[in-house]
């Protein structure tokens, strides 16, 4: 009974990985097709990279992309750590306000968000572009980064800052020597999720954009109307350069801990 | 301590202003007609009105309602089996799991998306599959079943995660107390298993739910252009017609359903919580 309910459950998994990785897989072996087919294979062939790379709205969005969540990510970082520390300090009532309205682009369908955003912009007079595109995505990933930060501030002990300042050290020091390191873990993890929340943004993007200033989903998506294999080679890059990423965050625990144990 | 209080203030103001301003706005552009400027605004529910009173409209608004739902649904039904063999499998292969799993959120859903456009097709590999066993091309592209199998794919592994770490919360003695006071297998996971992980399914839900009924990218890339749901029709409005007031008054609709849907969910979780109270 026991052996037959394990093999049901492996054939499961397998069959539900298989159903996530397909496509994954898919677009990654087409991208090497010799034709215009996204069916047929008929031989391997770089074809679709050199067209990738020798059109500029292609290597554009990929600039935009890489360059809006950098920019985004350090910002949004930085504004959110020092938000939440200078919370943590703040009246239950202030703070309770501030994380409700945090909750509103979190909470919200993207669609509400971005048309939001888009009215607004366009109130202001801004063009639409570059800069509203990197507002946008600073202001969906604050409430992300805080909320992965506050959890931590909550578990500190109040006392430890408090006994840094009575053995003479500055405010400014007391932060950064004390407050800091200790919530560091969830600082590295805020910053990845907003990397990744800015890095695969399409709906916002979407309508905040607009001057030719493209990221990768909006390109896809622009495409996508007539068969382009050109995507898939630049859907290959992307899912390298993800798995890339996950790879080392994944590995650079294991490596500090056998250096640790060594 | 008290003085890094001020480090919060600047971050007020840019709320105030990034994401409060933009919520007031739908509301102004939804409750006014084109045409009025700010200066001369006059309160009007006439978009909702047009909404309600046109049946491709509604039509539209009850398939988004459908397919979410479905998706909803198979969400669960593959998530809840997929997150139960996770949560009993050994440590190792666990982590190992739910990297797999995570792994492929981390990749763009757009780029994901479009990937199905090439198997769905008409002489795709599924295609290709059934021919060889025998039944026979079906039309699988630009169909519901595309836009439910693209939703599915890109919002079960939200449900996964939330039955997984509700699973993993659980008290395992618990099961053993269950077997010890004469419950099989079967009776334990009703009993104990399955309300204890509830939470996990009803956030689940609303992780799955909220996305599928809004989304406009699934529906474009494998319904085709025809197909139209609720964020298709906001979009439109948006970027073709150009009707802000009537775009901002659909997507408050969509926020109240999605307000009322969540709702019922949490109702239903309680009721739950109480007939559990009940039986012990």
């Amino acid at each position: 009974m026991k052996k037959k309910s394990l093999l049901s459950s492996k054939i499961f998994m397998l069959l539900l990985m298989i159903f996530f990785y397909l496509p994954i897989i898919y677009t990654i072996i087409f991208s090497f097709n010799g034709s215009k087919s996204l069916t047929h294979w008929s031989g391997f062939s770089l074809q679709w990279y050199e067209r990738m790379f020798s059109n500029s709205s292609m290597t554009e969005a990929i600039w935009y992309t890489i360059t809006i969540a950098i920019l985004a990510t350090i910002i949004s970082t930085i504004v959110g750590t020092i938000t939440a520390i200078g919370l943590s300090k703040c009246g239950k009532v202030l703070r309770t306000a501030v994380e409700r309205v945090n909750d509103l682009p979190i909470l919200n369908p993207e669609i509400v968000t971005a048309i939001g955003l888009l009215m607004f912009f366009s109130a202001l007079g801004l063009k639409k572009g570059y800069l509203t595109m990197l507002l946008a995505h600073i202001m969906f990933c604050i409430p992300y980064v805080m909320l992965s930060i506050t959890p931590k501030l909550r578990s500190l002990d109040p006392n430890l800052a408090d006994a840094a300042l009575d053995l003479g050290a500055t405010p400014w020091q007391a932060l950064i020597k004390v407050i800091v390191p200790q919530i560091m873990p969830g600082i590295v993890s805020g910053a990845l999720i907003a990397f990744t929340m800015s890095f695969d943004d399409f709906v916002i993007s979407y309508f905040v954009t607009g001057n030719g200033v493209n990221n990768i989903s909006i390109l896809v998506y622009t495409m996508s109307k007539r068969v382009n294999p050109s995507i898939n080679a630049l859907s290959t890059v992307i899912i390298i350069m993800i798995t890339a990423v996950l790879l080392i965050i994944n590995i650079i625990p294991i490596i500090k801990e056998r250096k640790t144990k060594k | 301590m008290k003085q890094f209080k001020t480090m919060a203030y600047p971050y007020i103001a840019w709320i105030a202003v990034m994401i409060v301003a933009p919520m007031l706005l739908i509301f102004m552009y939804a409750f006014t007609v084109k045409g009025n400027s700010v200066t001369t605004f006059r309160f009007t529910l006439e978009n909702f009105i047009n909404f309600f009173s046109d049946a491709v409209f509604l039509d539209v608004l009850k398939r988004s309602l459908i397919i979410a739902i479905v998706t909803t649904i198979i969400c669960i039904i593959i998530g809840y089996p997929a997150a139960y063999i996770i949560a009993n499998a050994p440590g190792r292969k666990n982590v190992m799991l739910i990297l797999l799993i995570t792994m492929p959120t981390w990749i763009n859903m757009l780029v994901r998306t479009y990937a199905w456009v090439g198997i769905l097709q008409d002489d795709g590999i599924i295609n290709s599959l059934l021919q060889m066993i025998g039944l026979g091309k079906i039309k699988l592209l630009h169909t519901s079943f595309a836009v439910i199998l693209g939703m599915v794919y890109n919002f079960v592994p939200f449900m996964i995660l939330q039955i997984h770490s509700s699973l993993a919360k659980m008290d395992k003695s618990l099961l053993e107390a269950a077997s010890d006071l004469g419950a099989n297998r079967v009776q334990a996971f009703l009993r104990v298993t399955l309300p204890l992980s509830l939470p996990g399914v009803i956030s689940g839900i609303t992780l799955v739910f909220l996305p599928a009924v809004s989304s406009f990218f699934i529906p474009k890339l494998l319904g085709g252009g025809q197909y139209v749901l609720i964020g298709n029709v906001i979009e439109n409005q948006f970027l073709t017609a150009g009707n802000w007031n009537f775009g901002s008054a659909i997507s408050l609709i969509m926020a109240v359903i999605i307000l009322i849907s969540m709702y019922i969910t949490k109702k239903v979780d309680k009721g739950e919580d109480a007939k559990g109270g009940f039986a012990k």
